[in-house]
């Protein structure tokens, strides 16, 4: 087994972030190179799957995975730190007396992988002692060898660590040029090869791409004592690093220059700074009732915890009580049919094969081809998201495809695809919107975020606010958060722009289990609108 | 293999570093055996046990630095990784801030492993487990809970003579008890050093008891209250705090340590005078390894905040020396001073007020203020004359832990709890004007 390290990250997004990493450091040039062989890999499985199978296991699943991670972090002119992991192993998830049991190692020979077979199946029976819910396991077709790739114009990993670091020497000097007293910056990079085996007959081989870019702008005021930041506006993506071209087509302009398809880490620093002393300056908020317009890289957070973790499955069930808590989105409720989540506007559906998402794979860990669905349709509350042991508790036939590891050594389970709000219908922009409020918020960005156990009670901040009174944006606030309950929220929400403004962002590192994994997603959204929300000002003076 | 001891540790590290050709050279050999279970819906869902070594070789020459890790110490597998490092050393760009390895350190003994936990079985994890969902069921609450327990070792050595070993033993235990009907909820926790202390089913028996009380709760309206937060619901606002108490960001101007004009507020009694919280690895309730994983300095006992006043503030070697400053590692381990009453002392004496279990999702709202927000969460009761009246629905807060370390009316017996970082022994504070800003509905 190996080691899950943590690497703190001051001053990028929230405080002293822990980031997790699993593998053994290794060179740039060896995350390059290719990994074993697609025909070693279908060996080694049916090797698991004999050996379970002769150990008692009714089913089986393998995944040999080779985990990859780049990491280039720097602050000002400085390269703070280079880290580059590989992680190869394999993780074996089996069914014995009616009871999951799992092992993992990184002895790929035919006898350690088979010995950790055997492992597997004892763990099962030794665990079958204290089940008193037999998994019920829904059927999946076997779909013989195929393959899938993120679909990436320019493989990052790839991309040599001096043009990485040469990148944000420039994104960093061009914060500094515009007046930042500090920028964090860095790059982080994901590969996830992972080749998946099940008693089924499924030979999976699947390469994953993920990148983010993201960075922090501080600006000091040191006679005063105060201080403002403000964080870049991309997004983690399911991308390779063409991403980072900032092509003019994806610009999107307005208040604040704003991205779609590609991004402009550059540009962004200097606005960045520009922006942050700008804060110093700006009106602090009236506290009261407003009429929120938040623009997609701010809701996609909203949508993440207020609809993505209410709909998992597995908290709804209580399987998450002891950690991430559970749901008010309660089984009565779905199963009235007439649960309204939202108003008639909303309607939320999940899907695994948008392009350019993080949560974009052909297959799930436990071999579901990917797939979309209704969540909440005309405001109805229609679906959940589950993994093959669940969907019989909702009366369902076919998993959704919702399973998924950090690693090899975790073992798979429910994790949350891409949850996404369609675009409104009508033709409609930002402008018409902003031009459609009296009294009003723009809100940019992902800021504070806090929501409680069962998702109800949620307080969300953001990087950039600006007022809207009758119609025109009239300059840039501060200390804005606003609070709010779910239900009351999405029922709130009058407008939604059209296609043309609708795009994904994502979020990285999504916490989840015990012991803990990280998952990466992504959420749609056009601008939207929401009536009469509460509004906090968040200043406080201390002595 | 996963735990060596201290000689069969140095040899590998002696060996290792023989093997450098650059001009200096550290390494860090670290193993662990770890074992959970976790249940859910009163029924154990998974349990695991995970073995691990690595060991990590840093290799530099001048300002440039290379590391890489291995899990194999054959002497060919040594010699890979040491020549691994060298080459990344010499392909990695200068870094300015790098300093020279530390010379020999005195690391203060420790006495942080417990046989008890060291001999955990997968039997008396499983019993831990069964003990919460017998107890669950005969009171028809549905538990939901996780044990780890881990021995490790890490050993520590470089070119420059430097050598220290530490051996550790810990156990954590958190459950939750759920009414059947959805509408009560109970949490405990409990975090040791040595497993024969750890008592699950009364853990357990606590959870399920203000998982009872806490049905049918009434809405009272947000505002400021006084509040006896339990040392769990103390330690999240603390950790957030803690984790920003930091010399350089302080200096530069970006943080609530940050003074006015410049430099930072060490020296400045920013809290209550009864606000002590110290740092100090040696301690028997919640013993740490003796040295930063950063760059190995040995740790010392260090304060904090001593009488509310800010004493020290962690400051890397880089740092105290562009500051002229002295450089002190981040601790391993926190204390804080509480006093010797129970939590049941502290509600006798309370005429009005709000008994909150646990703080719950934690963010900043704003780092010039350090402005938390976070909720309560399972078991938040109202208190009357020095009685709990009844269960009460759950809170957000808005509060900055500087603001309520300066609103402390009474401390209670200091616990040990798991933080960020570490074990730390926090008090229940009994605390005016709290600012709960509004209601949740969540159970």
């Amino acid at each position: 087994m190996d080691r899950r390290n943590f690497i703190k990250l001051a001053g990028v997004g929230a405080s002293g972030i822990l980031l997790p990493v699993t593998g053994v450091a290794v060179s740039a040039e060896q995350l390059a190179s290719n990994g074993m062989d697609v025909g070693q890999k279908k060996r080694l499985a049916d090797i698991v799957l004999n050996a379970a199978r002769k150990a008692g296991a009714s089913y089986t699943d393998v995944r040999i995975g080779r985990y990859l991670n780049q990491f280039v972090i720097t602050r000002e002119t400085n390269v703070e730190n280079i880290v580059n992991t590989e992680s190869f192993g394999a993780g074996i998830r089996v069914i014995a007396n009616g009871t999951w049991g799992f092992a993992a190692t990184n002895d790929l020979t035919a006898d350690g992988i088979a010995k950790a077979a055997h492992q597997a199946v004892a763990v099962a029976k030794a665990n079958a002692r204290y089940q008193t819910e037999p998994v019920q396991l829904a059927p999946v077709k076997g779909v013989g060898e195929v393959s899938w790739q993120t679909p990436i114009q320019k493989n990052a990993i790839e991309v040599p660590i001096s043009e990485k670091v040469d990148f944000l020497m420039d994104v960093n000097n061009a914060a500094l040029k515009a007046g930042a007293s500090f920028i964090n910056s860095a790059l982080y990079l994901v590969n996830e090869q992972k080749y998946f085996a099940s008693s089924d007959g499924s030979y999976i081989d699947q390469d994953v791409h993920r990148l983010w870019a993201p960075m922090q702008v501080t600006v000091v005021d040191k006679d005063s004592g105060q201080f403002k930041t403000r964080e870049g506006l991309s997004t983690p993506v399911g991308m390779g690093f063409e991403y980072l071209a900032g092509r003019d087509e994806d610009k999107i302009s307005g208040p604040t220059t704003l991205y779609k398809n590609s991004y402009d880490m550059v540009e962004d620093a200097a606005l960045a700074a520009e922006q942050a002393k700008a804060k110093l300056s700006a009106k602090s908020i009236e506290p009261g009732k407003y009429d929120l317009v938040l623009e997609p890289l701010h809701l996609r957070l909203t949508i993440h915890e207020s609809v993505g973790h209410p709909l998992e499955l597995d908290r709804v069930l209580g399987y998450e009580a002891n950690y991430a808590g559970t749901s008010f989105a309660t089984l009565d409720k779905w199963r009235s049919g007439k649960f309204q989540y939202g108003s008639d506007k909303v309607n939320i559906f999940a899907d695994r094969t948008q392009p350019g998402s993080l949560g974009a794979i052909g297959y799930d860990d436990e071999g579901v081809k990917a797939k979309r669905w209704d969540l909440i349709k005309n405001g109805v509350l229609m679906n959940y998201q589950a993994t093959r042991d669940q969907v019989h508790m909702i009366d369902q036939k076919e998993s959704q495809g919702c399973s998924y590891a950090d690693s090899w050594s975790s073992v798979q389970f429910q994790r949350m695809p891409n949850v996404s709000l369609a675009p409104g219908e009508e033709k409609y922009s930002v402008k018409d919107m902003i031009g459609d409020v009296e009294k009003g918020i723009y809100i940019v960005g992902r800021g504070s975020y806090s929501i409680d156990q069962q998702r109800y009670n949620f307080q969300f901040g953001g990087q950039l606010f600006y007022e809207i009174k009758d119609g025109e944006i009239v300059g840039q606030v501060e200390d804005v958060a606003y609070q709010s309950n779910t239900q009351e929220f999405w029922n709130s929400c009058s407008a939604i722009c059209d296609s043309s403004d609708y795009r994904l962002g994502g979020t990285f590192f999504d916490g989840k289990g015990q012991p803990s994994q990280v998952s990466a997603v992504s959420h749609g959204c056009a601008t939207s609108r929401f009536d009469k929300i509460n509004v906090i000002n968040t200043k406080r003076k201390i002595g | 293999m996963a735990i060596l001891s201290r000689s069969e540790a140095k040899k590998i590290l002696d060996k290792v570093l023989k093997y450098s050709k650059a001009e200096a050279a550290s390494a860090q050999l670290s193993g662990a055996e770890t074992g959970n279970i976790r249940y859910a819906r009163n029924s154990v869902s998974t349990s695991g046990i995970v073995n691990d070594i690595e060991l990590a070789v840093e290799a530099r020459f001048g300002k440039k630095s290379g590391i890489a890790t291995i899990n194999e110490f054959s002497d060919a597998s040594l010699e890979k990784v040491m020549r691994r490092a060298e080459e990344l050393a010499k392909l990695s760009p200068d870094n300015p801030e790098s300093m020279p390895l530390l010379g020999e350190q005195k690391y203060m003994p420790v006495d942080g492993f417990a046989e008890s936990t060291a001999d955990i079985t997968p039997d008396q994890r499983a019993k831990a487990a069964a003990d919460s969902i017998v107890a669950a069921k005969k009171k028809d609450v549905v538990a939901a809970g996780y044990l780890e327990d881990a021995r490790s070792f890490a050993a520590v050595a470089n070119t420059n003579g430097l050598f220290g070993y530490h051996a550790a033993t810990s156990a954590n235990f958190t459950v939750t008890m759920r009414t059947e009907n959805g509408l009560g909820s109970g949490w405990a926790q409990s975090d040791v050093t040595d497993f024969g202390k750890m008592n699950t089913a009364a853990s357990s028996g606590i959870a399920i008891d203000k998982a009872v009380l806490s049905q049918e709760a009434r809405a009272l309206e947000p505002g400021k209250y006084t509040v006896i937060l339990e040392p769990s619901a103390v330690s999240g606002l603390v950790a957030y705090m803690m984790g920003n108490f930091d010399a350089r960001s302080a200096d530069e101007g970006r943080s609530f340590m940050s003074k006015k004009g410049g430099g930072n507020r060490t020296g400045e009694k920013m809290f209550d005078k009864r606000v002590n919280i110290y740092s100090d690895p040696s301690s028997p309730s919640v013993p740490a390894q003796p040295w930063s994983d950063d760059d190995h300095m040995a740790l010392q006992r260090v304060d904090w905040i001593k009488d509310g006043v800010v004493q020290n503030l962690p400051c890397s070697r880089y740092w105290a020396e562009q500051s002229k400053g002295t450089a002190i590692p981040s601790p391993n381990n926190l204390i804080m001073v509480g006093g010797d009453k129970s939590t049941a002392d502290l509600i006798k004496k309370t005429r009005r007020g709000v008994l909150v279990t646990r703080t719950w999702y934690i963010r900043m709202v704003d780092p010039q203020s350090l402005l938390l927000t976070g909720l309560t969460r399972d078991g938040t009761f109202y208190i009357e004359n020095g009685k709990i009246k009844y269960p009460i629905k759950n809170f957000r807060f808005n509060e900055s832990p500087v603001i309520m370390l300066n609103n402390i009316e009474d401390m209670g017996r200091p616990e040990r709890v798991s933080m960020w970082g570490g074990p730390a022994m926090i008090p229940a504070l009994k605390v005016r004007d709290f600012t709960f800003s509004s209601l949740s509905d969540a159970v």
